[in-house]
């Protein structure tokens, strides 16, 4: 087990993020920030929090996606399902989706299709804090990403949040 | 998250852990039918058949609603109008239809015992749709899921199932999915419509007098008095019933609490529930339909789950 980052890394990968996010925005009435479920969740929570806290308190719209029902490997076993909470219209407006780690796309591809379901958006961006690259099995690349890793198959990267695992910290397995 | 059945033929087979499951899932698929796009590509190569040898409106087109929603492909088929009318058994007409790659059957018929007995000669998953006065799975799950909704858990809850409980194959699927569910039941009704040894059988009461059962219970569910499986006199009217046990207004008013009052459909207004009961706002008769497609979509996606790609 290799360490990718640390606690302290990974808070200013989070802060680095946040205002990368904001930098282009004209109106903060035009971009929805969604989380991904179920671990997407954690670094969502992160990134609207730092927001919220620090940049521009209660301007934020905030949902979170489940993708379950999206999948293409449903006859392989199924998934846990999450809560999909997407309490506004996303009709013309700028959605960035974020999600831990980016893998082969197909997490995102889902994404992208149950995103649709709740309407037409300007435009979609995608934010990881993990990017593994040279591993894609879809044409989809990140808009925003924390930390690049170029792996091989076999590894298996983990990120560690404190909700839930005791620890903030990025491992390779 | 697995159900412990290849198949839904019964609340009987189930255990608490998997009407949590169907349960629990049912609440995501509400809230996908609430989102501008209702359909989503979860069963998408997926076909299922619609088999309803017996007359159906909503559980049909709630099953066919739930399928489409789902994105599986469907095929219905009537008993009348088909090969059945030509002498064609049950197991022929399933095999011809599987053999064209049927993945799952959804299944409603008159006899007792019928999804049982396909279930043990085909290889596809059933779905138990009503099979004569055994059990009608689907609904007990959908009353259950309403009446979590509306009281929050069915734990220690009083549901009164009241009318013709001898011939309510939903009566009995309640029965069982309360129980495992930890609720208490009450059944009420004519004696000649309660089973004798129903007390004993279930560890449920019984009750005769309607108010006395209203008075018990935080819901009432409402059955249809079934005359077309009826073949002899169990009561002398329909105007005797409903003076006896047709619930009013004058009559939830009286009580000392409000009551949530449910009913499977078809309604007979005026005999088992007067219409201004039936459209108050304690029936959430409408809401029972509403859940009903969720529930069926997540029967439906559990059991696909548990299917190999290409059956037969």
């Amino acid at each position: 087990m290799k360490t990718i980052l640390t606690e302290e890394q990974l808070g200013l990968t989070i802060q680095r993020l946040s205002h990368q996010l904001l930098e282009n925005i004209i109106r903060y009435d035009d971009i929805a920030i969604i989380g991904i479920q179920p671990r997407g969740i954690f670094f969502s929570d992160r990134i609207v929090g730092q927001i919220n806290q620090q940049i521009a308190p209660g301007r934020i719209t905030y949902g979170k996606l489940d993708i379950t029902f999206y999948r293409d490997d449903v006859r392989q076993g199924l998934h846990t399902l999450n809560q999909t909470d997407i309490p506004f219209s996303i009709e013309n407006k700028t959605v960035i989706l974020i999600d831990d780690v980016l893998y082969t796309g197909r997490t995102i591809r889902a994404a992208l299709d149950a995103l649709l379901a709740f309407g037409r958006p300007a435009k979609v961006e995608l934010c990881v804090l993990i990017d593994r690259r040279f591993s894609r099995e879809f044409p989809i690349q990140a808009d925003y990403a924390g930390k690049f890793i170029d792996t091989i198959i076999t590894q298996k990267v983990k990120v560690l949040w404190k909700e839930r695992d005791g620890k903030d910290e990025v491992v390779l397995l | 998250m697995q159900l412990s059945t290849k198949h839904l033929l019964g609340i009987r087979d189930l255990q608490a852990s998997d009407i949590q499951t169907i349960l629990d899932t049912a609440t995501q698929f509400k809230e996908v039918l609430q989102r501008p796009i209702k359909k989503v590509p979860t069963l998408r190569d997926v076909t299922i058949v619609n088999l309803f040898y017996e007359n159906s409106t909503r559980t049909r087109i709630s099953f066919e609603l739930a399928e489409k929603r789902l994105s599986a492909d469907t095929i219905n088929f009537t008993a009348s109008g088909s090969s059945v009318s030509k002498g064609e058994s049950l197991l022929d007409t399933v095999n011809n239809i599987l053999s064209m790659k049927v993945d799952m059957v959804v299944m409603r018929h008159s006899a007792s015992g019928a999804p049982h007995f396909l279930a043990k000669h085909i290889p596809a998953a059933i779905v138990n749709a009503g099979d004569g006065i055994n059990e009608h799975p689907t609904q007990a799950l959908l009353d259950a899921f309403s009446i979590r909704e509306k009281l929050g858990s069915l734990e220690g809850k009083k549901i009164a199932i009241i009318g013709d409980i001898m011939h309510s194959r939903v009566a009995l699927s309640n029965i069982y999915l309360l129980k495992k569910m930890g609720a208490e039941v009450m059944v009420a009704g004519p004696p000649t419509l309660i089973p004798v040894h129903i007390r004993e059988a279930f560890d449920i009461q019984v009750e005769y007098n309607l108010r006395k059962a209203l008075e018990w219970c935080d819901v009432a569910n409402v059955l249809r008095i079934q005359l077309e499986r009826q073949n002899q006199v169990l009561f002398s009217s329909l105007r005797e019933y409903s003076l006896a046990y047709g619930i009013n207004r004058k009559m939830l008013d009286g009580l000392p609490k409000e009551i949530w009052i449910m009913h499977p459909g078809p309604i007979n207004r005026g005999v088992e529930l007067d219409s201004d009961v039936a459209d108050s706002k304690q029936s959430i008769i409408l809401q029972q339909v509403e859940n009903g497609v969720a529930i069926r979509m997540a029967v439906l996606y559990l059991l696909a789950g548990k299917q190999p790609i290409s059956n037969p």
